[in-house]
């Protein structure tokens, strides 16, 4: 079974759980950007967790199933054709399944029951959008190859909080907090989410951080949700994609279960952080 | 021996140990409980670890008591890369440097690299052992393409490009070399500890 890409959408990768391990040689972690959200819709669709399925940016997709198959949506706030969010949904063949524009949050997730079964690299069918590994984005006419389904799915609709319109994700002390003059404005700002952002990394407007060291940091390890500080003072939130090194100061670290929200963040949106207690 | 333990969220602490490949090589033979992840680079060691296993302060105590064994860097082969120098920043390094080309290029094949640590793309090696006559700025404007193969320096570093990227190394020339390869395993010709040289060939 295949699932024709009639229009890919803003953009739409293949994602699964990543491929964490290999930061050592300069692979990075990569996978879904809200896992939650990734979890949930395999999960609607009774596959296992970490099943690849489609990361769609802004919505737009549209799908053409040739057999009997199972869908869920989940993420972004997103008009659904046949159906709704959050539930599974049957496609009958020659069906398509119709993304409109997402109106809150950035990134949906189309799980397919079976997986999107591209051939994994490193093991993980994830696209990694600055290592340049697995699939390449979704174009329209390319079929998508489907894995042989295991359960059936085992919920009807999943209930889903509103995402927040102002977010507050928590930070934890980074490696080079000490770099900079009063490291607390981080805590007191007020910072808006740039057009510049992607899966790589959240770049943010707002008061620069002044330093106190001007030397070369040589490049050091990173973690995803480090807040990293170029020259210019304005914090950049390292996300799925983020390389696996960096040469600029980490101020602060977003804690990992906040950076499914941070995937939602829409450029143009304000946010705060807090320290975590 | 002293180590510095710097936060770095709550799944991992950035160690800033005296010897690098050392202290990586401790906790390779003896592994503290739930531990995930090491990664090396220049002045530091990443270590991820398993929240649900073990903490920043079980793990920092037992961090303080690791003490470097000497790292795989002896035993692996030599890498030999041939180098067909004709990189479009060769001339101006060689300025820079006060040299001429020649022996800018007989000083960058000449040296015996180790790969330090790798980062910014996938098989990004780091090699360190670059002539300190040779330790030139990244370019001021990184260039948004560079070839893959491409051999450049900055820093106290030289390296392969693994694959096209955009870039800010100074390009000394090229080499047929791939140093990084999905289908092959590991995909990495030069992970941490390799030995390196460089050989000059003809175009």
């Amino acid at each position: 079974m295949k699932l024709e890409v009639v229009r890919p959408g803003f953009t739409t990768t293949v994602q699964d759980l990543g491929r964490p391990g290999h930061a050592a040689l300069g692979v990075g972690r990569s996978g879904a950007a809200d896992r939650g959200s990734f979890r949930l819709a395999n999960r609607l669709v009774g596959n296992p967790p970490g099943a690849a399925a489609l990361e769609v940016t802004l919505g737009g997709l549209v799908l053409r199933a040739s057999a009997v198959t199972t869908v869920a949506v989940t993420g972004a706030l997103c008009p659904v054709s046949p159906g709704g969010m959050n539930a599974p949904m049957t496609l009958w063949p020659g069906d398509e399944l119709v993304l409109g524009t997402a109106s809150a949050g950035l990134r949906c997730y189309v799980a397919v029951r079976g997986g999107i079964d591209v051939p994994p690299v490193l093991g993980s069918r994830s696209t990694d959008t600055l290592g340049k590994l697995g699939p390449p984005p979704l174009a329209a006419g390319m079929l998508l190859p489907v894995g042989t389904p295991g359960a059936f799915p085992a919920a009807d609709l999943a209930p889903r909080a509103a995402l927040p319109d102002a977010p507050v994700l928590r930070v934890t002390p980074g490696p080079r907090r000490d770099w900079f003059a009063s490291p607390d404005d981080l805590l007191s700002a007020v910072y808006t989410v740039s057009p510049d952002s992607d899966r790589v990394g959240i770049r943010l407007t707002g008061p620069a951080l002044e330093r106190v060291r001007h030397d070369e940091l040589p490049s050091e390890a990173c973690v995803p949700g480090s807040l990293q500080v170029p020259p210019s003072g304005r914090p950049i939130l390292f996300h799925a994609d983020h390389p696996t090194t960096g040469g600029y100061p980490v101020i602060a670290v977003v804690e990992e279960d906040d950076l499914d929200v941070a995937a939602q963040l829409r450029p143009g949106q304000t946010l705060r952080f807090r320290p975590a207690s | 021996m002293t180590v510095r333990l710097l936060p770095c969220g709550r799944r991992a602490v950035l160690v800033e140990p005296d010897d690098v490949l050392g202290f990586q090589a401790a906790l390779e033979q003896a592994p503290p409980d739930g531990l995930v992840e090491l990664v090396p680079a220049a002045r530091t060691l990443l270590v991820r670890f398993d929240p649900s296993v073990t903490d920043a302060d079980r793990l920092g105590a037992l961090l303080r008591q690791v003490s470097p064994v000497d790292s795989v860097v002896s035993s692996s082969a030599e890498v030999v890369i041939p180098v067909v120098y004709d990189g479009e920043d060769l001339a101006d390094v060689a300025a820079d440097a006060g040299l001429s080309v020649s022996s800018l290029i007989a000083r960058h094949s000449g040296g015996s690299y180790v790969s330090a640590f790798c980062g910014f793309a996938p098989g990004f090696a780091y090699l360190s052992g670059l002539d300190p006559a040779l330790h030139v700025p990244r370019r001021p404007t990184p260039r948004t393409r560079i070839p893959a193969g491409s051999v450049a320096i900055a820093g106290e570093y030289s390296a392969v490009y693994p694959s096209a990227s955009p870039g800010g190394w100074r390009l000394l020339g090229r080499t047929g070399v791939p140093v990084w390869d999905v289908e092959r395993d590991p995909p990495n010709l030069l992970p941490p500890g390799t030995k390196v040289r460089f050989e000059a060939v003809r175009a």
